[in-house]
């Protein structure tokens, strides 16, 4: 635990460190931002139920570039045999990575927190399904951390890794367009893999625990493979 | 406190180390010499856990390195050969970092931390970030590294590479002193380094072990003598006085198996004596089984040690 913690403290100071960090902040502010405006002018309602969506959307973009580092760098600068030849278990370094992400997410996120906040000032928004819809962003984010440390465990090069992370969780968001294609229950299975679909309820102000368990279930997928990847490093 | 037996690597179809076994006994300085490329890095990634060997068997500080991997590396304080560190941060906050996930209490972790900054002189860069800083002193952070929890063993690949004549002799003073209290296992490919450090060498290439001796005992055997292997039939006591009287001879160790003369026999060095002893035991009418050059790989080495040992000029 305590090795966890140290992990992911250091890596959640080098995230800081870099002015990637800043940039992916700023960028993430500044389209919610523009979203943000342009859909209240429009509608006229204190709610953010559409800005969710988009919120979304903005982090499948940027979360393969928080991960892609994380592990594939260590990998590329050797660094990761002092960490390897430590006394820490690799499921240790895992969840020390990804915690840091978790961080980082839940920062980016908070920074966002002034939309409910203005919209209380102008109108008077039912606080429940904003509530939810963070909820729903974290947890969101979060399995999309998973697959992004997934990737960035199986390759030296921190492009390949966020190419890879990107093009899985685009697959994971649209594959229910396929359901169509098939009846029946193979229909059903391939709604249930997306991971979009899952995400809707919250900004409604719907905490369904089907929904919960599909997100945290595709982090613990995430961490598992990531996980036993670190391992066969020691076996290749 | 070390034990290799029998060590396999491959690295896809190429041989790495083949059946390396070596002992290394608590508180020794084991310098493990050879030329580059030789296995000295592959060992040592085995012994660290860091890498998994194909075949064999090596247990550090009584544990196995496969099946009680934790343990081995709660013991072994290790400098990698190319000193990886995180750039982004600053000599302090990364000892402290490799101090936290070693397990030391925040009251000893900052007492190691002033030690270690302290007998690496590296206390003067403390607050500057890694990546500003000189080969040399980042050579010392690694070293500062390995040694931030005490462990009862050092590895160290290549400690001295890269650094500056004066940074080498203190380096080599900071291992010897080290070497009071920890079992080094020291890697190089320069031969002065390992008389001046260590009690006992490994000479390894090609992956296999060549010589296991005292820096003394081997240096004498690889600059002292030549030595060819013998095997003649007739008669002892003749067949004696006949070598020691080949010009060049220094000593002719004797063995009758079978009656058939076993010899060992050792001559001065750049001096092929071959053809003349060959020439003078036929002259006598004896039968010559067998004449044939020992230890050319080791002078090979040799050879290939002195070469990168002048580029140092120590």
């Amino acid at each position: 635990m305590r090795n966890i913690w140290a992990i992911a403290e250091k890596e959640t100071r080098s995230y800081f460190a870099s002015p990637l960090a800043y940039v992916i902040l700023a960028a993430f502010l500044v389209a919610t931002g523009y979203f943000f405006s342009a859909i209240l002018a429009l509608s006229r309602e204190a709610t953010m139920r559409y800005i969710f969506d988009n919120m979304g959307v903005i982090l499948l973009l940027l979360s393969p570039i928080l991960t892609m580092r994380l592990l594939a760098e260590e990998q590329r600068t050797g660094t990761i045999e002092v960490l390897l030849t430590g006394p820490v278990r690799d499921i240790e370094v895992i969840l020390g990575k990804y915690f840091a992400s978790l961080i980082f997410l839940i920062v980016m996120l908070g920074l966002t927190l002034y939309f409910p906040l203005l919209l209380t000032r102008i109108g008077n928004p039912d606080p429940g399904p904003i509530i939810a819809g963070y909820v729903g962003l974290i947890l969101f984010g979060a399995s999309f951390m998973s697959v992004g440390l997934l990737m960035s465990s199986l390759t030296q090069n921190q492009i390949v890794a966020a190419v890879l992370t990107f093009v899985t969780l685009l697959i994971l968001w649209t594959i229910d367009a396929s359901s169509n294609l098939f009846g029946g229950s193979a229909s059903a299975v391939l709604s249930y893999l997306a991971v979009a679909s899952h995400y809707a309820d919250f900004g409604k102000g719907v905490i369904d625990t089907k929904d919960v368990i599909y997100y945290l279930s595709l982090v613990a997928i995430g961490l598992f493979l990531a996980t036993r990847s670190l391992e066969a490093r020691r076996w290749r | 406190m070390i034990e290799v037996d029998g060590l396999i690597k491959y690295y896809g179809a190429r041989k790495a180390i083949y059946g390396i076994s070596f002992q290394v006994r608590e508180g020794e300085i084991l310098g493990f010499l050879g030329p580059n490329g030789a296995g000295k890095t592959t060992t040592m990634r085995i012994l660290t856990g860091f890498l998994p060997a194909n075949d064999g068997v090596a247990r550090v500080a009584g544990f196995d390195v496969m099946r009680q991997s934790l343990q081995v590396r709660k013991n072994i304080g290790y400098l990698p050969e190319t000193v990886p560190l995180y750039t982004d941060m600053t000599v302090k906050s990364y000892l402290d970092f490799t101090a936290r996930i070693r397990g030391l209490s925040a009251k000893r972790k900052n007492q190691r931390i002033s030690y270690v900054m302290d007998v690496c002189h590296i206390a003067d860069v403390a607050d500057k970030f890694i990546g500003k800083l000189s080969k040399g002193y980042r050579q010392r952070v690694g070293l500062a590294q390995a040694l931030i929890n005490d462990p009862p063993v050092l590895i160290l690949d290549e400690p001295t590479v890269g650094l500056d004549p004066k940074q080498i002799i203190e380096t080599r003073q900071l291992i010897k002193q080290l070497g009071r209290e920890h079992t080094i296992v020291l890697s190089t490919h320069i031969l002065p380094e390992v008389s001046m450090t260590c009690s006992r060498v490994v000479i390894i290439n090609e992956g296999k072990v060549v010589a296991v001796d005292t820096p003394d005992n081997l240096t004498r055997r690889l600059k002292g003598v030549e030595r060819i292997e013998l095997e003649v039939r007739g008669p002892r006591e003749a067949v004696l006085r006949c070598l020691n009287n080949v010009p060049g001879v220094t000593h002719v160790e004797h063995q009758e198996r079978e009656g058939l003369q076993h010899c060992f026999v050792e001559s001065e060095v750049n001096r092929d004596i071959r053809e003349s002893v060959a020439a003078a035991i036929v002259n006598n009418g004896w039968g010559l089984l067998q004449l044939r050059s020992v230890g050319m790989s080791l002078e090979e080495i040799f050879l290939k040690l002195t070469t990168s040992e002048e580029m140092v000029s120590q």
